[in-house]
């Protein structure tokens, strides 16, 4: 019961780019990469405080483009998992 | 204060000013991929540079020469595109190393022009922090010029320059708008830049507040999104309609280069018999007579007819990478990739591939993984090169019938997209097993920036050409020619009574004899032997040898064209299994030289050579006993 509850948690708690949906909106909080991976994301724009919207992605949800500071850099989901935002506001838009 | 090692190069500076006019000066071109740096760079010099939307592509240094109005000339340097200068990447590295002139290939540059695009300004001024921290003259070019105005954008250029402490010119490449300003900032004496407060140049959220700031200072106001390229993604995307346009590219690509180039090939081909005959003619009968025709002009006719082809997929290639629509491709590629333990970076290098290995080999160097890359350059050589592709129109025009498959489809170019698929399958399956046992690597984040779409300027697309013709004719010109005079002479040696030997027992015939044993069992005789040896040069070759061969063996019927004497010699099982040889023999030298350069040693070369020969050899074999229940 209560490892399934720490694992409930855990999952649920810090949320990532993964979670979003095409036009979402989120504020990046932290990258959670090996810093040089990090830098690499840093340099196209995916610093912490950034605004990064959700965009189309390849057929099959996989990678996905996101709109940062002016660009749109493709991002694959395991790395997108990495990115993790503020739970400020609504995750997805009512259809 | 924060990087001694930036400041390395400023020492010598105060020499600078007023560089001596008989030497030339040497200038560097840097900016993060997508600035449209390359664009400049041809603006500039009008020497062919590979221009591409997509990240990296400039991975190679090009450099070019640039006449100034008053007869002046700079020589110019096009660096890799880079985010910023810490050497983390190869790419930064030798950026670094040029700017800072640690490398003895480059002279040291006297000034530098920094590209950036000006619609995304504020993340491109990051990489203005380190470039000006290395205290060169440097002129700061905002590219871009045209998008920026045409969605609203705007900035102060000379509030930009009093901030950063360099003169600013906001141009666009493409259009050409602008251009006097950094032909006069290269023409002219060109000030160091004034000391200003820069950011410590590794801590990239401090870069980007300060860029931020510094954009802020110069009014800058960012341009709206591009709606054309938001509307585009939306359909080249999308789940149904993205795969879908992404199968017509190829199959379209194919089709042309397949069908609609004949008449041009014929034209070529047509070209060389009558200047063949011609020469001929005019000439005495003797043995110069017969290197000349038979030796040098109809060995080399034979592989230049390819031109045409050759130049037409590289215009495919090159339409494709300037749109932006190659950075799409490669992200709908990448979860294929993924599946086979490469990524969409490596999509890149593969379709070049497709034109030839050696480009391609060289144009790994964007994919930061190390293991990555050896397995992409290991299976590059599997991909349908354009060497190749005049060896299988061959054969398959000399084995299968012109007919129509489903009224647009001809059975030759199903056959042609089978041995495309067949190397490309070959590929897969190799780096499936590469990566998951001596290459497996740990996962690094694969990032693709997506570049706004844009139209390919005839001017870049030209200068492209002209640089493939240029490679293409030099191989012509140079391996193919060699081997076909070599060959030529072992065909007429020994020479007995003034007469030269038949060609089966001349020196050429003998070799062929000898290694028959070999290749026999593949169904191949003497004589698609001695082709095969000559292959090994460059894999086109043998079409120039057997051509040789032929003509000699049958001097008086002109009607014995190649694909006639290739169906008498060749059972059909022997022809596939030939094709098959061609898709997985590593037959060509230069691309085991520029193995070994890339992996720095003997070990990789060495091992594919041996790889592909064995698979080539088996394929054949298989090929050749399997046709039999066919």
């Amino acid at each position: 019961m209560q490892l399934s509850g720490n694992k409930e948690t855990s999952e649920i708690l810090p949320a990532s780019l993964v979670d979003l949906r095409r036009g979402d909106e989120a504020v990046l909080s932290e990258i959670d990469l090996p810093v040089e991976d990090a830098r690499r994301l840093m340099e196209l724009g995916f610093l912490p405080g950034a605004r990064v919207v959700a965009g189309q992605s390849a057929p099959g949800g996989d990678p996905r483009v996101f709109q940062v500071d002016g660009s749109e850099v493709a991002v694959r989901r395991e790395t997108a998992r990495r990115l993790k935002i503020h739970r400020k506001g609504r995750l997805s838009r009512p259809a | 204060m924060s990087e001694c090692r930036d400041c390395a190069g400023c020492g010598p500076a105060a020499v600078l000013p007023f560089p001596s006019g008989a030497a030339t000066k040497a200038v560097a071109v840097i900016g993060p991929p997508n600035s449209g740096k390359t664009t400049l760079f041809n603006r500039l010099t009008g020497l062919r540079q590979k221009v591409a939307n997509f990240p990296g592509v400039t991975v190679e240094q090009h450099t070019g020469i640039a006449e100034l109005a008053d007869g002046q000339i700079v020589e110019l340097i096009d660096l890799p595109g880079v985010y910023s200068l810490s050497p983390h990447s190869e790419d930064e590295q030798v950026a670094y190393d040029v700017l800072t002139g640690r490398r003895d290939d480059t002279p040291k540059p006297e000034a530098i022009l920094l590209v950036l695009d000006s619609t995304n300004l504020s993340r491109h001024l990051m990489l203005a922090a380190p470039i000006l921290s290395l205290g060169l003259p440097t002129l700061i070019i905002l590219n871009l010029a045209d998008d920026l105005r045409n969605r609203g954008g705007t900035l102060d250029t000379e509030a930009l320059a009093k901030e950063l402490g360099a003169p600013v010119a906001l141009v666009s490449a493409r259009q050409g708008e602008g251009i006097e300003q950094v032909r006069d900032f290269l023409a002219g004496a060109m000030a160091l830049p004034l000391p200003r407060s820069l950011p410590v140049l590794h801590d990239v959220p401090k870069c980007r507040e300060w860029a931020g700031l510094v954009g802020s200072q110069a009014n800058y106001r960012a341009p709206i999104a591009p709606k054309w390229t938001r509307r585009l993604d939306r359909v080249v995307l999308h789940p149904v309609a993205g795969p879908l346009l992404f199968a017509l590219v190829v199959i379209a690509v194919f089709q042309s280069i397949f069908s609609y180039v004949t008449p041009l090939m014929d034209g070529v081909k047509w070209l060389f018999e009558v200047s063949g005959n011609w020469i001929a003619i005019s000439l005495p009968p003797s043995l110069i007579r017969s290197l000349l025709v038979d030796g040098v002009w109809k060995g080399v006719g034979s592989v230049i007819v390819f031109l045409p082809q050759v130049l037409l997929l590289f215009l495919f290639i090159g339409i494709l990478e300037d749109s932006g629509y190659l950075a799409r491709a490669a992200l709908i590629a990448d979860r294929t990739m993924a599946r086979f333990g490469l990524q969409g970076k490596s999509f890149i290098p593969l379709l070049s591939a497709y034109a030839c290995a050696v480009p391609a080999i060289m144009s790994t160097r964007t994919i930061e993984n190390k293991r990555d890359r050896t397995a992409t350059i290991l299976i590059a050589p599997f991909m349908t090169c354009a060497a190749r592709f005049p060896v299988y129109t061959l054969i398959i025009a000399a084995f299968l019938p012109n007919r129509q498959l489903l009224g647009f489809l001809s059975v030759r170019t199903v056959a042609m997209i089978g041995l495309y698929a067949l190397g490309f399958v070959m590929a897969v399956l190799t780096a499936r097993v590469l990566k998951s046992s001596i290459l497996k690597s740990g996962r690094t984040p694969f990032l693709l920036e997506m570049p706004a779409y844009r139209w390919p300027t005839v001017q870049s697309l030209g200068l492209r050409l002209l640089d493939r013709s240029k490679v293409f004719l030099r191989r012509a010109g140079t391996v193919i020619l060699l081997v076909t005079v070599l060959l030529w002479m072992a065909a007429h040696v020994p020479y007995t009574h003034g007469h030269p030997p038949a060609i089966r027992d001349s020196l050429a015939g003998t070799l062929g004899r000898t290694i028959e044993p070999v290749i026999k069992p593949l169904g191949f005789d003497w004589k698609i032997g001695i082709g095969l040896i000559t292959s090994f040069a460059a894999r086109e070759t043998i079409i120039a040898t057997l051509g040789a061969i032929y003509g000699m063996d049958h001097p008086d019927s002109k009607s014995m064209d190649l694909q006639s004497a290739l169906r008498q010699d060749l059972t059909p099982g022997a022809a596939v299994a030939l094709l098959i040889f061609f898709a997985f023999a590593m037959q060509c030298v230069s691309t085991v030289a520029v193995v070994r350069r890339e992996t720095g040693g003997w070990k990789w070369p060495l091992a594919q050579f041996a790889y592909m020969s064995a698979l080539a050899y088996g394929g054949a074999f298989l090929a050749v006993h399997l046709w039999r229940f066919v």
